[in-house]
C-alpha cells in the first residue's frame, strides 16, 4: 500500500509538472494572465507530492519492505537503523528520487520566496524548472521505478555495499545533490532570462543567492566526499581524479565562475552574455555528472545499476535540456542588450581573467575525464588517463588562477592604475618570498609544484586578509567577511595539498606482533590481532601502539568481511595531531604469521579540508550578508 | 561571424553527445582476462531466474558432463545478438546453464520469448556477486566448465558464428 502510494504521488507530480510548464509557456505566450496565476502554487503542489514519494520511500526502507524490489535489492534486516535510512539513497533508483525530490523543492522554494524577479521572467523559470522535471519525472516511473513490487517477495533483502556502510552516506550525497540539482535554478533563471530577454542586474542579483546556496553546498559536499574517500577506502589518499570525482568537480568550477561573474553583472552590469553562459554550462555540468554516473559508461563505486537503457534515456534528456538551452543561447543572446564596458586593468578584468582560467581547467578536466571515452569509440583502444594528465595540465594554471586571487580583491571596479598596485600586494609578496626561502632551506629537495603551491598559498593567505585593512572590522559587510574566508580557505586547503604530497612518508611493512616500525615521528608496535563482530560484519582487529616522544596511544585498524553482500572492507586507524595525521592499515597475513601493514604520516594533511569547510563559511556568510542587504534596502524601499 | 560564434557551444556540445552515444552503444573491450581459469567454480546457490526453471549451484557442475556457463542479461543487447548462435549450440547438444545480471523474472521470460532459451537452468544474481565471483567483468560472457565444475575457459564478449568451433573445440578438451 505505501509503495502503491509513493507511485501515484510520483505520476501526480509528474502531470503537475507537465501542467507547471504548459500553463507557464501558453500564458506567457497569450498573456493570459489567470493561466500565469496557477504557475506557483502548483510548484508547490508538485513539491509537496514529491517530498511524499520520497518520505514513503524512506519509510519503505526503514521497514525493511521487502516485497519491494528495491528494498530487496539494497537493504537487509541486520543493518543498523541509520543505514537502512541512509540506503533510501544508496543505490540507482533511490538516488534518482531524491535527485527529482531536491529539484521539485528547488522550484517550489523559487515560487514560494523568489521577489525580486520580473513577474514574466519568474513565470517562464518556474516553466523552465518544470520541463528539466518532467524529464527526471519521466526517467524514473518509465526506466528506474524505485516502487515496483517483487512478488514472491525474498526471506531476506541483499544488503547495502558494505563501502557505503558509513554515516558519510548519510550526508555526502544529500549535500552533493543539493549542491547539483540546487544549480538547477540557476540553469532556468538563465532560460527564463533569455525567453523574456531580461538580463541585467536585477536577474542578476536574484540569481545571486541560489548560486550562492548551491555553491557552498557542493562545496561542503565534495570536501565531505573527498574526507569519506580518504578514511574509507583505506588507500591514503584524498583526490584519484576518478570520473565520479571530475563529475563533482566540473559543476564546482563552472558554479565558482558563475559566483564571480554573476557579482560583476550585479554590480556593474557587464558580461551579461557570459554569465548567462556559464549558468547553463553549470547545471549541464551536473547532468553530464549524473549521466557518466547513472550510464555505466564509467564503472566506479558510484555507479550502482549498469544498464545502457538507462544511459540512453538520460542521454536524451541530456540532448533535449542542454541541446535547447545551448540552441536558445545561440538565438536569443544576440538580442539582449550588451552591458557596460570596463578597463582591462579592474576588478571585472581580473574575475573576467578568473573566469577564463576556471573556465580552462573545467576544459581540462572534462576533456581528461572524456577522452578514454572518446578514444575508445574512435580507435576502439582502451586506456586511463591519469593523476599525472591532471596534475601537470590543471596544477600550473590553478597557480596562475592564485596568482589573480592576489590581485583581483585588491583592485578598484571599473578602472585602477598598475602603479598603485604595487604598494597593495606588496606584503603578500614579501610573505611568499619568506614562505619561498622556509621551505627551500627546510625541503631542498622539494618538487616545482609543491614548493609554488607552498609559495602562492603564503601570498593568496596574506592578500586575503588585505581588504580588511584599515577597516573598522565591527562594520565591515558581511559579504566581505565571506570573500576574505573563501580565498583564505583556499590558501589553507592548498598548502594542505602540497604538503600532503611533498612531505607524506610511506611504509609498507610485513610485521610480526611486536616488532616496532618508524614511520614519520612516530614509532609504531604492533602489538595483537583479535578477532571482533558488528551488526553486519565480522573483522580481524589489529592493536598497534604508536610513541612520540613521551607520548603514546593505541590504534586498532580493521580489516572488515561483510556477509551481505560479501565484501571484504578495510578500516583505517587515523589519529590527528596538530601537525599531521597518522593513519594506519591492515592487510592480509601470510602462511609465516607476518601482517601487511600500510603506515602513513601525512603532515598537515587535515588543512585540505579545514580549507574546504573555510570555503563553505565563506560562503554561507556572503549569503547571509547579501541576503540582510537587500533586506535592508528593500525596507528603506517601502518606507520612501 | 560574431552571431556563428554563439553557436559554438551547442556545436561542441553536440560533438560530446555523439562521443557518448558511441559510448553508450559499443559493448566493453575484449580486455580483462579472468584469474579464475584452472581453478573451480566459486561456492554459490541462485534462486530460479524465471519460475519455469531451476535456480543454479556449483554442485550442478560437477555430475561429469563440460557444458558451458552463460552470463547474460534480458538488458543486454550483445546478449541478444549472441542468443541464434547459442541456440545452435544448444541443438547440437550442449548443455548450456545461465546466470542472470541484475535482471527481472518477466523481464528474463519476456527475452527467452524472443530469442529463444538455450538454457537448462538460470540462476538470477541480481547483485553481479557470482558474476563478480567467477570473474566475469560483463555481459555477456561464456565458460566452459568441465564435469568436475572446474573452469577451463572463458570466452569475454558475444559468440559470434565462427567462434562457434573454438567454443566446441574447448568443450572437447574439457570433456
Amino acid at each position: 500500500m505505501i509503495a502503491e502510494a509513493g507511485l501515484a504521488a510520483l505520476w501526480l507530480s509528474a502531470a503537475l509538472a507537465a501542467l507547471q510548464l504548459v500553463l507557464g509557456a501558453v500564458g506567457l505566450r497569450g498573456g493570459r494572465e489567470d493561466m500565469l496565476a496557477a504557475v506557483r502554487p502548483i510548484a508547490l503542489a508538485q513539491a509537496v507530492l514529491t517530498v511524499l514519494a520520497f518520505v514513503l520511500l524512506i519509510v519503505l526502507f526503514l521497514r525493511v519492505d521487502l516485497s519491494v524490489a528495491l528494498v530487496a535489492a539494497n537493504d537487509h534486516s541486520a543493518k543498523p537503523w541509520l543505514y537502512k535510512f541512509a540506503g533510501t539513497w544508496g543505490n540507482h533508483e533511490g538516488s534518482m528520487l531524491m535527485w527529482v525530490t531536491i529539484l521539485a523543492v528547488a522550484g517550489a522554494a523559487v515560487a514560494l520566496l523568489e521577489r525580486r524577479l520580473e513577474d514574466r521572467t519568474l513565470i517562464a523559470t518556474l516553466a523552465a524548472q518544470a520541463a528539466i522535471g518532467l524529464g527526471f519525472y519521466g526517467f524514473l516511473l518509465f526506466a528506474s521505478n524505485p516502487f515496483a513490487r517483487l512478488d514472491p517477495a525474498p526471506a531476506e533483502g541483499q544488503g547495502l555495499n558494505p563501502l557505503l556502510q558509513d554515516p558519510g552516506l548519510a550526508f555526502h550525497p544529500p549535500t552533493l545533490y543539493l549542491g547539483y540539482v540546487g544549480l538547477s535554478v540557476a540553469f532556468s533563471f538563465a532560460v527564463g532570462a533569455l525567453v523574456t530577454r531580461d538580463v541585467g542586474p536585477a536577474f542578476a542579483r536574484a540569481m545571486r543567492p541560489w548560486v550562492l546556496g548551491a555553491w557552498i553546498l557542493l562545496t561542503l559536499g565534495i570536501t565531505a566526499g573527498s574526507y569519506w574517500a580518504y578514511y574509507e577506502l583505506g588507500w591514503g589518499g584524498w583526490w584519484f581524479w576518478d570520473p565520479v570525482e571530475n563529475a563533482s568537480l566540473m559543476p564546482w568550477l563552472a558554479a565558482t565562475a558563475l559566483l564571480h561573474s554573476v557579482t560583476v553583472l550585479a554590480t556593474r552590469d557587464g558580461l551579461r552574455a557570459w554569465t548567462v553562459m556559464l549558468a547553463v554550462v553549470a547545471f549541464s555540468m551536473s547532468m553530464v555528472g549524473t549521466f557518466l554516473v547513472r550510464s555505466g559508461i564509467l564503472t566506479s563505486v558510484h555507479a550502482f545499476a549498469v544498464d545502457p537503457r538507462r544511459g540512453g534515456f538520460i542521454l536524451v534528456l541530456l540532448a533535449l535540456y542542454i541541446g535547447g538551452a545551448l540552441a536558445l543561447f545561440a538565438a536569443r543572446v544576440g538580442t539582449v542588450r550588451e552591458g557596460s564596458r570596463f578597463d582591462p586593468v579592474s576588478r571585472e578584468g581580473a574575475l573576467v581573467i578568473n573566469n577564463l582560467l576556471l573556465t580552462a581547467i573545467l576544459g581540462i578536466v572534462l576533456v581528461g575525464t572524456l577522452y578514454p571515452l572518446a578514444a575508445e569509440s574512435l580507435t576502439g583502444e582502451k586506456l586511463s588517463v591519469g593523476p599525472p594528465y591532471f596534475n601537470a595540465a590543471a596544477g600550473p594554471l590553478a597557480l596562475i588562477l592564485m596568482v589573480v586571487m592576489v590581485i583581483g580583491p585588491l583592485l578598484r571596479w571599473r578602472r585602477d592604475e598598475l602603479r598603485n598596485l604595487a604598494g597593495r600586494i606588496a606584503l603578500p609578496c614579501l610573505l611568499a618570498s619568506l614562505a619561498l626561502l622556509a621551505v627551500v632551506l627546510l625541503a631542498p629537495d622539494i618538487s616545482i609544484l609543491p614548493l609554488l603551491g607552498l609559495v602562492f598559498a603564503a601570498g593568496v593567505a596574506a592578500a586575503s586578509i588585505a581588504p580588511l585593512w584599515k577597516r573598522n572590522l565591527r562594520r565591515t559587510p558581511l559579504f566581505i567577511w565571506g570573500m576574505v574566508i573563501s580565498h583564505l580557505g583556499i590558501a589553507v586547503s592548498v598548502a594542505g595539498m602540497a604538503s600532503e604530497s611533498a612531505f607524506t612518508r610511506e611504509r609498507l611493512v610485513a610485521a610480526r606482533i611486536g616488532e616496532t616500525e618508524q614511520v614519520g615521528p612516530y614509532s609504531v608496535r604492533f602489538d595483537a590481532v583479535t578477532p571482533v563482530a558488528g551488526p553486519n560484519w565480522t573483522a580481524i582487529e589489529g592493536t598497534l601502539t604508536a610513541m612520540r616522544g613521551d607520548t603514546s596511544f593505541e590504534l586498532k585498524p580493521e580489516a572488515r568481511a561483510f556477509w551481505a553482500p560479501p565484501t571484504e572492507t578495510n578500516e583505517a586507524a587515523i589519529r590527528t595531531a596538530l601537525d599531521g595525521q597518522l593513519y594506519v592499515v591492515l592487510g592480509k597475513s601470510d602462511e609465516q604469521g607476518r601482517w601487511q601493514l600500510r603506515l602513513w604520516w601525512k603532515p598537515f594533511v587535515t588543512l585540505i579540508w579545514a580549507g574546504g569547510a573555510m570555503i563553505a563559511l565563506g560562503g554561507a556568510l556572503a549569503l547571509i550578508g547579501r541576503l540582510r542587504r537587500e533586506r535592508k534596502a528593500a525596507l528603506r524601499e517601502a518606507w520612501a | 561571424m560574431k552571431r556563428l560564434i554563439l553557436w559554438a557551444p551547442l556545436a561542441i556540445f553536440v560533438a560530446f553527445l555523439a562521443i557518448f552515444a558511441t559510448g553508450l552503444i559499443k559493448p566493453e573491450g575484449k580486455v580483462i582476462r579472468s584469474q579464475m581459469v584452472g581453478n573451480p567454480l566459486p561456492e554459490f546457490k541462485l534462486a530460479r531466474g524465471v519460475p519455469t526453471q531451476p535456480g543454479l549451484a556449483t554442485a550442478d557442475f560437477r555430475d561429469g558432463k563440460p557444458r558451458l556457463l552463460n552470463v547474460f542479461a534480458s538488458w543486454c543487447v550483445p546478449c541478444a545478438a549472441e542468443a541464434p548462435q547459442l541456440m545452435q549450440l544448444a541443438q547440437a547438444g550442449v548443455q548450456i546453464e545461465a546466470v542472470a545480471i541484475r535482471d527481472r523474472p518477466e523481464d528474463i521470460a519476456d527475452f527467452l520469448r524472443r530469442y529463444g532459451n538455450p538454457y537448462q537452468r538460470i540462476g538470477s544474481d541480481p547483485t553481479s556477486s557470482v558474476q563478480i565471483a567467477i570473474g566475469s567483468s560483463g555481459v555477456p560472457e561464456t565458460f566452459v566448465i568441465d564435469g568436475k565444475g572446474i573452469i577451463r575457459h572463458q570466452h569475454i564478449g558475444d559468440i559470434r558464428p565462427e567462434d562457434i568451433p573454438e567454443i566446441l573445440a574447448e568443450l572437447e578438451k574439457a570433456g
